[in-house]
Protein backbone atom coordinates (compact mmCIF):
# COMPACT_ATOMS: atom_id res chain seq x y z
CA UNK A 1 0.00 0.00 0.00
CA UNK A 2 1.20 3.49 -0.85
CA UNK A 3 1.23 6.26 1.69
CA UNK A 4 -1.29 9.01 0.76
CA UNK A 5 -0.96 12.78 1.20
CA UNK A 6 -3.26 15.78 0.88
CA UNK A 7 -1.83 18.44 -1.46
CA UNK A 8 -4.81 20.78 -1.76
CA UNK A 9 -7.80 21.84 0.34
CA UNK A 10 -10.86 23.99 -0.29
CA UNK A 11 -13.97 25.03 1.63
CA UNK A 12 -16.90 27.41 1.42
CA UNK A 13 -17.93 29.28 4.58
CA UNK A 14 -20.62 27.25 6.37
CA UNK A 15 -24.00 28.99 6.50
CA UNK A 16 -27.35 29.45 4.80
CA UNK A 17 -26.49 29.71 1.11
CA UNK A 18 -29.95 30.38 -0.36
CA UNK A 19 -28.33 32.02 -3.39
CA UNK A 20 -26.31 28.92 -4.29
CA UNK A 21 -27.29 25.38 -5.24
CA UNK A 22 -25.55 22.18 -4.19
CA UNK A 23 -23.49 22.12 -7.40
CA UNK A 24 -22.21 25.66 -6.79
CA UNK A 25 -21.04 25.10 -3.24
CA UNK A 26 -19.38 21.79 -4.16
CA UNK A 27 -17.59 23.40 -7.10
CA UNK A 28 -16.37 26.25 -4.88
CA UNK A 29 -14.59 23.77 -2.59
CA UNK A 30 -13.30 21.55 -5.42
CA UNK A 31 -11.96 24.47 -7.47
CA UNK A 32 -10.13 25.88 -4.45
CA UNK A 33 -8.57 22.48 -3.66
CA UNK A 34 -7.48 21.85 -7.26
CA UNK A 35 -6.09 25.37 -7.55
CA UNK A 36 -3.97 24.79 -4.47
CA UNK A 37 -2.79 21.41 -5.77
CA UNK A 38 -1.94 23.10 -9.06
CA UNK A 39 -3.60 20.43 -11.19
CA UNK A 40 -6.63 19.99 -13.41
CA UNK A 41 -5.88 16.35 -14.12
CA UNK A 42 -7.77 14.07 -11.77
CA UNK A 43 -8.66 10.39 -11.99
CA UNK A 44 -11.70 10.36 -9.75
CA UNK A 45 -14.13 12.44 -7.71
CA UNK A 46 -15.68 10.90 -4.61
CA UNK A 47 -18.52 12.88 -3.05
CA UNK A 48 -19.64 12.44 0.55
CA UNK A 49 -23.30 13.40 0.93
CA UNK A 50 -26.29 12.21 2.92
CA UNK A 51 -29.46 14.07 1.95
CA UNK A 52 -29.39 15.15 -1.72
CA UNK A 53 -31.97 12.51 -2.63
CA UNK A 54 -34.45 13.19 0.16
CA UNK A 55 -34.11 17.01 0.42
CA UNK A 56 -33.18 18.04 -3.13
CA UNK A 57 -34.65 15.19 -5.22
CA UNK A 58 -31.17 14.94 -6.70
CA UNK A 59 -29.29 11.66 -6.75
CA UNK A 60 -26.44 10.78 -9.10
CA UNK A 61 -24.84 13.65 -7.25
CA UNK A 62 -21.15 12.96 -7.91
CA UNK A 63 -21.66 12.98 -11.67
CA UNK A 64 -23.73 16.17 -11.46
CA UNK A 65 -20.91 17.84 -9.53
CA UNK A 66 -18.16 16.41 -11.77
CA UNK A 67 -20.06 17.67 -14.82
CA UNK A 68 -20.52 21.15 -13.32
CA UNK A 69 -16.85 21.22 -12.24
CA UNK A 70 -15.58 20.37 -15.72
CA UNK A 71 -14.33 16.95 -14.61
CA UNK A 72 -15.30 14.81 -17.62
CA UNK A 73 -14.28 11.23 -18.31
CA UNK A 74 -13.33 10.64 -14.71
CA UNK A 75 -14.74 8.18 -12.19
CA UNK A 76 -17.41 9.87 -10.05
CA UNK A 77 -19.39 8.26 -7.23
CA UNK A 78 -21.32 9.38 -4.16
CA UNK A 79 -20.61 7.74 -0.81
CA UNK A 80 -23.37 7.79 1.80
CA UNK A 81 -23.15 6.79 5.45
CA UNK A 82 -25.35 9.40 7.12
CA UNK A 83 -23.39 12.11 8.96
CA UNK A 84 -20.19 10.08 8.43
CA UNK A 85 -20.50 10.40 4.63
CA UNK A 86 -17.66 12.93 4.38
CA UNK A 87 -15.01 10.85 6.14
CA UNK A 88 -16.31 7.69 4.44
CA UNK A 89 -15.72 9.35 1.07
CA UNK A 90 -12.19 10.27 2.18
CA UNK A 91 -11.58 6.63 3.09
CA UNK A 92 -12.65 5.52 -0.40
CA UNK A 93 -10.35 8.16 -1.94
CA UNK A 94 -7.56 7.01 0.37
CA UNK A 95 -8.04 3.38 -0.67
CA UNK A 96 -8.06 4.32 -4.36
CA UNK A 97 -4.72 6.12 -4.14
CA UNK A 98 -3.10 3.76 -1.61
CA UNK A 99 -3.92 0.76 -3.79
CA UNK A 100 -2.40 2.37 -6.87
CA UNK A 101 -5.76 2.27 -8.66
CA UNK A 102 -5.71 6.07 -9.03
CA UNK A 103 -2.98 8.70 -8.77
CA UNK A 104 -4.99 11.89 -8.19
CA UNK A 105 -8.35 11.84 -6.41
CA UNK A 106 -10.59 14.69 -5.30
CA UNK A 107 -12.84 14.06 -2.31
CA UNK A 108 -15.64 16.53 -1.63
CA UNK A 109 -18.11 16.49 1.24
CA UNK A 110 -21.20 18.55 0.49
CA UNK A 111 -24.64 19.14 2.03
CA UNK A 112 -27.49 21.54 1.27
CA UNK A 113 -29.93 21.52 4.19
CA UNK A 114 -31.59 24.94 4.05
CA UNK A 115 -33.63 24.55 0.85
CA UNK A 116 -36.35 22.69 2.78
CA UNK A 117 -38.52 23.44 5.84
CA UNK A 118 -37.16 22.63 9.28
CA UNK A 119 -39.58 19.71 9.63
CA UNK A 120 -38.58 18.18 6.28
CA UNK A 121 -34.90 18.49 7.17
CA UNK A 122 -35.58 16.95 10.59
CA UNK A 123 -37.41 14.07 8.88
CA UNK A 124 -34.54 13.69 6.40
CA UNK A 125 -31.97 13.49 9.20
CA UNK A 126 -34.09 10.86 10.95
CA UNK A 127 -33.49 8.54 7.97
CA UNK A 128 -30.05 7.86 9.50
CA UNK A 129 -31.92 5.83 12.14
CA UNK A 130 -33.89 2.58 11.70
CA UNK A 131 -36.91 3.72 9.66
CA UNK A 132 -39.27 0.98 10.85
CA UNK A 133 -38.31 0.81 14.52
CA UNK A 134 -36.97 4.27 15.45
CA UNK A 135 -38.13 7.00 13.04
CA UNK A 136 -41.62 5.45 12.75
CA UNK A 137 -42.16 6.39 16.41
CA UNK A 138 -41.45 10.07 15.87
CA UNK A 139 -37.99 10.18 17.38
CA UNK A 140 -35.76 12.78 15.73
CA UNK A 141 -32.01 12.75 15.58
CA UNK A 142 -31.83 15.22 18.42
CA UNK A 143 -34.26 12.96 20.27
CA UNK A 144 -31.94 9.95 20.02
CA UNK A 145 -29.02 11.97 21.37
CA UNK A 146 -31.28 13.30 24.11
CA UNK A 147 -32.10 9.72 25.15
CA UNK A 148 -28.37 9.05 25.49
CA UNK A 149 -27.72 12.29 27.41
CA UNK A 150 -30.62 11.79 29.84
CA UNK A 151 -29.43 8.30 30.73
CA UNK A 152 -25.79 9.44 30.98
CA UNK A 153 -26.74 12.18 33.46
CA UNK A 154 -28.75 9.68 35.48
CA UNK A 155 -26.19 6.87 35.48
CA UNK A 156 -23.12 9.01 36.24
CA UNK A 157 -24.89 11.60 38.42
CA UNK A 158 -23.91 14.47 36.12
CA UNK A 159 -25.13 18.03 36.85
CA UNK A 160 -27.22 19.81 34.22
CA UNK A 161 -24.57 22.45 33.40
CA UNK A 162 -21.81 19.84 32.97
CA UNK A 163 -21.83 20.05 29.19
CA UNK A 164 -21.68 23.84 28.93
CA UNK A 165 -17.89 23.84 28.54
CA UNK A 166 -18.09 21.94 25.24
CA UNK A 167 -20.39 24.54 23.73
CA UNK A 168 -18.45 27.50 25.14
CA UNK A 169 -15.13 26.09 23.84
CA UNK A 170 -16.57 25.47 20.37
CA UNK A 171 -17.95 29.00 20.07
CA UNK A 172 -14.78 30.58 21.48
CA UNK A 173 -12.76 28.73 18.80
CA UNK A 174 -15.28 29.29 16.01
CA UNK A 175 -15.01 33.04 16.61
CA UNK A 176 -11.48 32.73 15.17
CA UNK A 177 -12.54 30.87 11.99
CA UNK A 178 -13.68 32.93 8.99
CA UNK A 179 -15.39 29.82 7.56
CA UNK A 180 -17.48 29.19 10.69
CA UNK A 181 -21.25 29.72 10.73
CA UNK A 182 -21.25 31.31 14.20
CA UNK A 183 -18.24 33.54 14.83
CA UNK A 184 -19.22 34.73 18.30
CA UNK A 185 -18.30 33.45 21.77
CA UNK A 186 -21.20 32.53 24.05
CA UNK A 187 -21.56 32.99 27.81
CA UNK A 188 -22.49 30.42 30.44
CA UNK A 189 -25.75 32.35 30.89
CA UNK A 190 -26.58 31.99 27.20
CA UNK A 191 -26.07 28.23 27.56
CA UNK A 192 -28.11 27.94 30.74
CA UNK A 193 -31.03 29.94 29.31
CA UNK A 194 -31.13 28.31 25.87
CA UNK A 195 -34.51 26.81 24.89
CA UNK A 196 -34.94 23.03 24.88
CA UNK A 197 -35.11 21.09 21.59
CA UNK A 198 -35.50 17.67 23.18
CA UNK A 199 -34.87 17.48 26.92
CA UNK A 200 -32.15 17.63 28.19
CA UNK A 201 -30.65 18.92 24.89
CA UNK A 202 -30.97 22.67 24.42
CA UNK A 203 -30.11 24.76 21.38
CA UNK A 204 -26.60 25.41 22.72
CA UNK A 205 -25.95 21.65 23.04
CA UNK A 206 -26.85 21.14 19.40
CA UNK A 207 -25.11 21.88 16.11
CA UNK A 208 -27.02 23.94 13.53
CA UNK A 209 -28.70 23.01 10.25
CA UNK A 210 -26.68 24.63 7.44
CA UNK A 211 -25.08 24.33 3.99
CA UNK A 212 -21.44 23.60 3.30
CA UNK A 213 -18.82 21.94 1.13
CA UNK A 214 -15.19 21.06 1.76
CA UNK A 215 -12.72 19.21 -0.45
CA UNK A 216 -9.22 17.76 -0.57
CA UNK A 217 -6.90 16.51 -3.31
CA UNK A 218 -5.19 13.20 -2.57
CA UNK A 219 -2.01 11.88 -4.20
CA UNK A 220 0.59 9.24 -3.36
CA UNK A 221 3.04 10.70 -0.81
CA UNK A 222 5.97 9.70 -3.04
CA UNK A 223 4.50 11.94 -5.77
CA UNK A 224 3.53 14.81 -3.46
CA UNK A 225 6.76 16.66 -4.35
CA UNK A 226 5.44 17.16 -7.87
CA UNK A 227 2.60 19.25 -6.46
CA UNK A 228 4.25 20.82 -3.47
CA UNK A 229 6.39 23.45 -5.22
CA UNK A 230 6.94 27.18 -5.06
CA UNK A 231 4.59 28.85 -2.59
CA UNK A 232 2.71 25.64 -1.83
CA UNK A 233 2.11 25.35 1.92
CA UNK A 234 3.15 21.68 2.00
CA UNK A 235 1.67 18.22 1.94
CA UNK A 236 -0.03 16.58 4.90
CA UNK A 237 0.18 12.82 5.19
CA UNK A 238 -2.76 10.56 6.09
CA UNK A 239 -1.17 8.43 8.81
CA UNK A 240 -4.28 6.34 9.50
CA UNK A 241 -7.75 5.79 8.11
CA UNK A 242 -10.17 3.45 9.88
CA UNK A 243 -13.88 2.83 10.16
CA UNK A 244 -16.09 0.67 12.36
CA UNK A 245 -19.79 0.16 12.80
CA UNK A 246 -22.30 -0.68 15.52
CA UNK A 247 -26.01 -1.52 15.56
CA UNK A 248 -28.00 1.00 13.54
CA UNK A 249 -30.63 1.39 16.26
CA UNK A 250 -29.63 2.97 19.55
CA UNK A 251 -31.97 0.57 21.40
CA UNK A 252 -29.97 -2.45 20.16
CA UNK A 253 -26.61 -1.33 21.63
CA UNK A 254 -25.07 -3.51 24.29
CA UNK A 255 -24.28 -0.28 26.14
CA UNK A 256 -26.01 2.82 24.70
CA UNK A 257 -23.61 5.03 26.69
CA UNK A 258 -20.41 3.74 25.07
CA UNK A 259 -19.37 4.49 21.47
CA UNK A 260 -17.93 1.09 20.66
CA UNK A 261 -17.44 2.02 16.99
CA UNK A 262 -15.36 5.04 18.10
CA UNK A 263 -13.30 2.78 20.34
CA UNK A 264 -12.70 0.23 17.57
CA UNK A 265 -11.97 2.71 14.78
CA UNK A 266 -9.64 4.83 16.95
CA UNK A 267 -7.79 1.72 18.16
CA UNK A 268 -7.31 0.64 14.53
CA UNK A 269 -6.07 4.15 13.70
CA UNK A 270 -3.64 4.20 16.64
CA UNK A 271 -2.19 0.85 15.50
CA UNK A 272 -1.92 1.91 11.83
CA UNK A 273 -0.12 5.14 12.66
CA UNK A 274 1.86 4.12 15.72
CA UNK A 275 0.39 7.21 17.39
CA UNK A 276 -0.93 7.12 20.98
CA UNK A 277 -3.62 9.41 22.39
CA UNK A 278 -0.88 11.40 24.16
CA UNK A 279 0.85 12.11 20.81
CA UNK A 280 -2.24 13.78 19.32
CA UNK A 281 -1.86 17.58 19.24
CA UNK A 282 -5.57 18.24 18.64
CA UNK A 283 -8.74 16.22 18.09
CA UNK A 284 -11.52 17.29 15.72
CA UNK A 285 -14.30 15.19 17.22
CA UNK A 286 -17.95 14.93 16.19
CA UNK A 287 -19.61 17.42 18.54
CA UNK A 288 -23.03 17.35 16.83
CA UNK A 289 -24.32 17.37 20.41
CA UNK A 290 -22.33 18.09 23.58
CA UNK A 291 -23.01 14.56 24.87
CA UNK A 292 -21.19 13.19 21.80
CA UNK A 293 -18.06 15.15 22.77
CA UNK A 294 -18.05 13.48 26.17
CA UNK A 295 -18.67 10.00 24.73
CA UNK A 296 -16.03 10.46 21.98
CA UNK A 297 -13.36 11.47 24.51
CA UNK A 298 -14.23 8.42 26.62
CA UNK A 299 -14.13 5.97 23.69
CA UNK A 300 -10.84 7.24 22.21
CA UNK A 301 -8.75 7.05 25.37
CA UNK A 302 -8.92 10.55 26.89
CA UNK A 303 -11.30 9.91 29.77
CA UNK A 304 -12.76 7.05 31.75
CA UNK A 305 -16.36 6.03 31.22
CA UNK A 306 -18.74 8.64 32.61
CA UNK A 307 -15.94 11.20 33.07
CA UNK A 308 -15.60 12.78 29.60
CA UNK A 309 -17.48 15.87 30.78
CA UNK A 310 -14.77 16.57 33.40
CA UNK A 311 -12.44 17.54 30.54
CA UNK A 312 -14.83 20.34 29.56
CA UNK A 313 -15.33 21.46 33.15
CA UNK A 314 -11.53 21.64 33.63
CA UNK A 315 -11.03 23.31 30.22
CA UNK A 316 -8.62 20.54 29.23
CA UNK A 317 -10.22 20.84 25.77
CA UNK A 318 -9.21 24.48 25.16
CA UNK A 319 -6.49 25.52 22.68
CA UNK A 320 -3.84 25.24 25.42
CA UNK A 321 -5.39 22.26 27.17
CA UNK A 322 -4.33 18.62 27.40
CA UNK A 323 -6.41 17.70 24.34
CA UNK A 324 -7.67 20.67 22.29
CA UNK A 325 -10.95 19.83 20.51
CA UNK A 326 -13.15 21.64 17.97
CA UNK A 327 -10.20 23.97 17.39
CA UNK A 328 -11.91 25.95 14.63
CA UNK A 329 -15.40 25.76 16.08
CA UNK A 330 -16.33 22.12 15.62
CA UNK A 331 -19.78 21.07 14.48
CA UNK A 332 -21.38 23.37 17.07
CA UNK A 333 -19.92 26.67 15.87
CA UNK A 334 -18.38 26.05 12.43
CA UNK A 335 -21.62 24.19 11.64
CA UNK A 336 -22.72 20.66 10.74
CA UNK A 337 -23.67 20.37 7.06
CA UNK A 338 -23.99 16.65 7.66
CA UNK A 339 -22.37 14.93 4.64
CA UNK A 340 -19.74 17.68 4.41
CA UNK A 341 -18.72 17.66 8.07
CA UNK A 342 -16.12 14.88 7.86
CA UNK A 343 -14.30 16.83 5.14
CA UNK A 344 -14.44 20.13 7.07
CA UNK A 345 -12.77 18.31 9.97
CA UNK A 346 -9.99 17.09 7.66
CA UNK A 347 -9.55 20.45 5.91
CA UNK A 348 -9.27 22.16 9.32
CA UNK A 349 -6.76 19.54 10.49
CA UNK A 350 -4.66 20.29 7.39
CA UNK A 351 -4.86 24.03 8.18
CA UNK A 352 -3.65 23.34 11.74
CA UNK A 353 -0.82 21.06 10.61
CA UNK A 354 0.38 23.57 8.03
CA UNK A 355 0.31 26.33 10.65
CA UNK A 356 -2.34 28.15 8.61
CA UNK A 357 -5.18 28.22 11.13
CA UNK A 358 -4.73 31.93 11.82
CA UNK A 359 -6.16 33.11 15.15
CA UNK A 360 -7.28 29.56 15.86
CA UNK A 361 -3.80 28.08 15.43
CA UNK A 362 -2.82 25.46 18.04
CA UNK A 363 0.80 25.73 19.19
CA UNK A 364 3.10 22.93 17.92
CA UNK A 365 0.44 21.05 15.97
CA UNK A 366 2.20 17.97 14.61
CA UNK A 367 -0.44 15.22 14.74
CA UNK A 368 -4.16 15.74 14.26
CA UNK A 369 -7.02 13.27 14.72
CA UNK A 370 -10.46 13.64 13.13
CA UNK A 371 -13.51 11.53 13.95
CA UNK A 372 -16.79 11.57 12.03
CA UNK A 373 -19.92 9.87 13.40
CA UNK A 374 -22.87 8.60 11.38
CA UNK A 375 -26.21 8.02 13.07
CA UNK A 376 -26.37 7.76 16.85
CA UNK A 377 -22.91 6.13 16.83
CA UNK A 378 -23.56 3.46 14.18
CA UNK A 379 -20.72 4.37 11.77
CA UNK A 380 -17.56 6.00 13.09
CA UNK A 381 -14.59 6.94 10.92
CA UNK A 382 -11.24 8.01 12.39
CA UNK A 383 -8.36 9.64 10.52
CA UNK A 384 -4.94 10.61 11.85
CA UNK A 385 -2.94 13.20 9.92
CA UNK A 386 0.64 14.36 10.26
CA UNK A 387 2.88 17.04 8.80
CA UNK B 1 -43.31 3.90 5.84
CA UNK B 2 -45.03 2.53 2.76
CA UNK B 3 -48.26 0.49 2.81
CA UNK B 4 -46.24 -2.66 2.08
CA UNK B 5 -43.83 -1.98 4.90
CA UNK B 6 -46.71 -1.24 7.29
CA UNK B 7 -48.32 -4.55 6.35
CA UNK B 8 -45.07 -6.50 6.76
CA UNK B 9 -44.43 -5.11 10.25
CA UNK B 10 -48.03 -5.29 11.57
CA UNK B 11 -47.39 -8.14 14.03
CA UNK B 12 -44.46 -6.21 15.49
CA UNK B 13 -46.37 -2.94 15.79
CA UNK B 14 -49.65 -4.45 17.05
CA UNK B 15 -48.37 -7.16 19.38
CA UNK B 16 -44.59 -6.80 19.87
CA UNK B 17 -43.98 -10.08 18.12
CA UNK B 18 -40.32 -11.03 18.39
CA UNK B 19 -38.40 -14.27 18.76
CA UNK B 20 -36.64 -16.48 21.29
CA UNK B 21 -33.28 -17.71 20.00
CA UNK B 22 -33.28 -21.54 19.96
CA UNK B 23 -29.52 -21.54 20.58
CA UNK B 24 -28.90 -19.01 23.38
CA UNK B 25 -32.55 -18.59 24.50
CA UNK B 26 -32.38 -14.79 24.52
CA UNK B 27 -35.40 -12.76 23.45
CA UNK B 28 -35.10 -10.75 20.22
CA UNK B 29 -37.25 -7.85 19.00
CA UNK B 30 -38.02 -7.32 16.15
CA UNK B 31 -37.46 -10.74 14.53
CA UNK B 32 -34.10 -11.15 12.81
CA UNK B 33 -32.57 -13.80 10.58
CA UNK B 34 -29.39 -13.91 12.66
CA UNK B 35 -29.38 -13.81 16.47
CA UNK B 36 -27.55 -10.63 17.61
CA UNK B 37 -26.38 -12.40 20.77
CA UNK B 38 -24.89 -15.67 19.45
CA UNK B 39 -24.91 -15.21 15.63
CA UNK B 40 -26.81 -18.48 15.08
CA UNK B 41 -29.99 -18.63 13.00
CA UNK B 42 -32.64 -16.78 15.02
CA UNK B 43 -35.61 -18.64 16.14
CA UNK B 44 -39.29 -19.25 16.62
CA UNK B 45 -41.68 -16.33 17.00
CA UNK B 46 -42.50 -15.17 20.48
CA UNK B 47 -44.87 -12.40 21.52
CA UNK B 48 -43.49 -10.10 24.21
CA UNK B 49 -45.57 -9.43 27.32
CA UNK B 50 -45.61 -5.68 26.68
CA UNK B 51 -44.31 -4.90 30.15
CA UNK B 52 -41.08 -3.08 30.76
CA UNK B 53 -39.44 -0.05 32.33
CA UNK B 54 -38.19 3.32 31.14
CA UNK B 55 -34.44 3.21 30.43
CA UNK B 56 -34.35 6.81 29.22
CA UNK B 57 -36.74 9.45 27.91
CA UNK B 58 -36.90 12.83 26.20
CA UNK B 59 -39.62 15.40 25.71
CA UNK B 60 -39.36 16.52 22.10
CA UNK B 61 -40.28 20.06 21.04
CA UNK B 62 -38.86 20.04 17.48
CA UNK B 63 -40.36 17.08 15.66
CA UNK B 64 -40.26 15.56 12.16
CA UNK B 65 -42.90 15.94 9.45
CA UNK B 66 -45.87 13.69 10.17
CA UNK B 67 -45.77 14.27 13.94
CA UNK B 68 -46.44 18.01 14.19
CA UNK B 69 -49.98 17.68 15.55
CA UNK B 70 -48.78 15.70 18.59
CA UNK B 71 -45.93 17.95 19.66
CA UNK B 72 -44.55 18.16 22.22
CA UNK B 73 -44.41 14.46 23.03
CA UNK B 74 -42.22 12.14 25.04
CA UNK B 75 -40.16 9.37 23.47
CA UNK B 76 -38.55 6.67 25.58
CA UNK B 77 -36.21 3.75 25.41
CA UNK B 78 -38.22 1.00 27.07
CA UNK B 79 -36.42 -2.07 28.39
CA UNK B 80 -38.87 -4.95 27.96
CA UNK B 81 -39.01 -7.49 30.79
CA UNK B 82 -37.85 -10.19 28.35
CA UNK B 83 -34.64 -8.19 27.66
CA UNK B 84 -34.88 -6.33 24.35
CA UNK B 85 -35.08 -2.53 24.32
CA UNK B 86 -37.50 -0.61 22.07
CA UNK B 87 -37.94 3.03 21.07
CA UNK B 88 -41.53 4.23 21.55
CA UNK B 89 -43.64 7.17 22.63
CA UNK B 90 -45.02 7.37 26.14
CA UNK B 91 -48.70 8.13 26.46
CA UNK B 92 -51.24 8.85 29.23
CA UNK B 93 -48.58 10.76 31.17
CA UNK B 94 -48.00 14.17 32.63
CA UNK B 95 -44.52 15.71 32.76
CA UNK B 96 -44.06 14.94 36.43
CA UNK B 97 -44.85 11.28 35.91
CA UNK B 98 -41.86 10.26 33.85
CA UNK B 99 -38.71 8.96 35.45
CA UNK B 100 -36.04 6.43 34.64
CA UNK B 101 -36.98 3.00 36.02
CA UNK B 102 -40.72 3.70 35.85
CA UNK B 103 -42.73 0.54 35.03
CA UNK B 104 -44.71 0.85 31.79
CA UNK B 105 -46.96 -1.33 29.66
CA UNK B 106 -47.70 -1.43 25.96
CA UNK B 107 -50.87 0.03 24.48
CA UNK B 108 -51.91 0.40 20.84
CA UNK B 109 -52.30 3.95 19.60
CA UNK B 110 -52.23 5.96 16.39
CA UNK B 111 -48.53 6.66 15.81
CA UNK B 112 -48.55 9.60 13.42
CA UNK B 113 -50.61 11.76 11.10
CA UNK B 114 -51.95 10.08 8.01
CA UNK B 115 -49.48 9.50 5.22
CA UNK B 116 -49.93 10.61 1.61
CA UNK B 117 -51.98 7.50 0.89
CA UNK B 118 -54.35 8.28 3.79
CA UNK B 119 -53.17 5.24 5.74
CA UNK B 120 -53.63 5.41 9.50
CA UNK B 121 -50.58 4.02 11.27
CA UNK B 122 -51.23 2.19 14.52
CA UNK B 123 -48.54 0.78 16.72
CA UNK B 124 -47.18 0.43 20.22
CA UNK B 125 -46.82 3.19 22.74
CA UNK B 126 -46.24 2.70 26.46
CA UNK B 127 -48.13 4.06 29.46
CA UNK B 128 -47.41 3.95 33.18
CA UNK B 129 -48.60 0.72 34.79
CA UNK B 130 -51.76 1.72 36.62
CA UNK B 131 -51.87 0.78 40.28
CA UNK B 132 -55.56 -0.10 39.95
CA UNK B 133 -54.77 -2.53 37.17
CA UNK B 134 -52.44 -4.66 39.31
ZN1 LIG C 1 -28.84 -16.55 20.09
Amino acid sequence: MRSVSIVGIGQIPVGEHWELSVRHIAYHAIAEALEEAGTEQVDALFVGNMLSGSLLSQEHLATLIADFSGLRNVEAAKIESACASGASALRIGHMAVASGMHDVVVVCGVEKMTDTSGESTTAGLATAADAEYEAAHGVSFVGLNALIMQRYMYEFDVPSDAFAGFSINAHRNGAKNAHAMFQKPISLDAYLNAPMIATPINIMDSSPVCDGAAAAVLVASEQAGTYVTGHHPGAVQILASASANDTIALHDRKDPLFLEAAYVSSQKAYVQSGVTPADVSFFELHDAFTIMSALSLEATGYARRGEGWHLAADDAIGPDGKIPISTLGGLKSRGHPVGATGMYQVVEAVQQLRGEAGQGQIGSASVGMTQNIGGSGATIVTHILGG
Amino acid sequence: MSIASLWRTRQQRYSLQGEICPECHQAIFPPRDVCPHCSEAAGPLHTMSGRGEVYSYTKMFNVPDGFLAQRPYTVALVKLEEGPMVTAQLTDITDEDVEIGMPVEMVTRKLREEGDGGEIVYGYKFRPVLAAAD
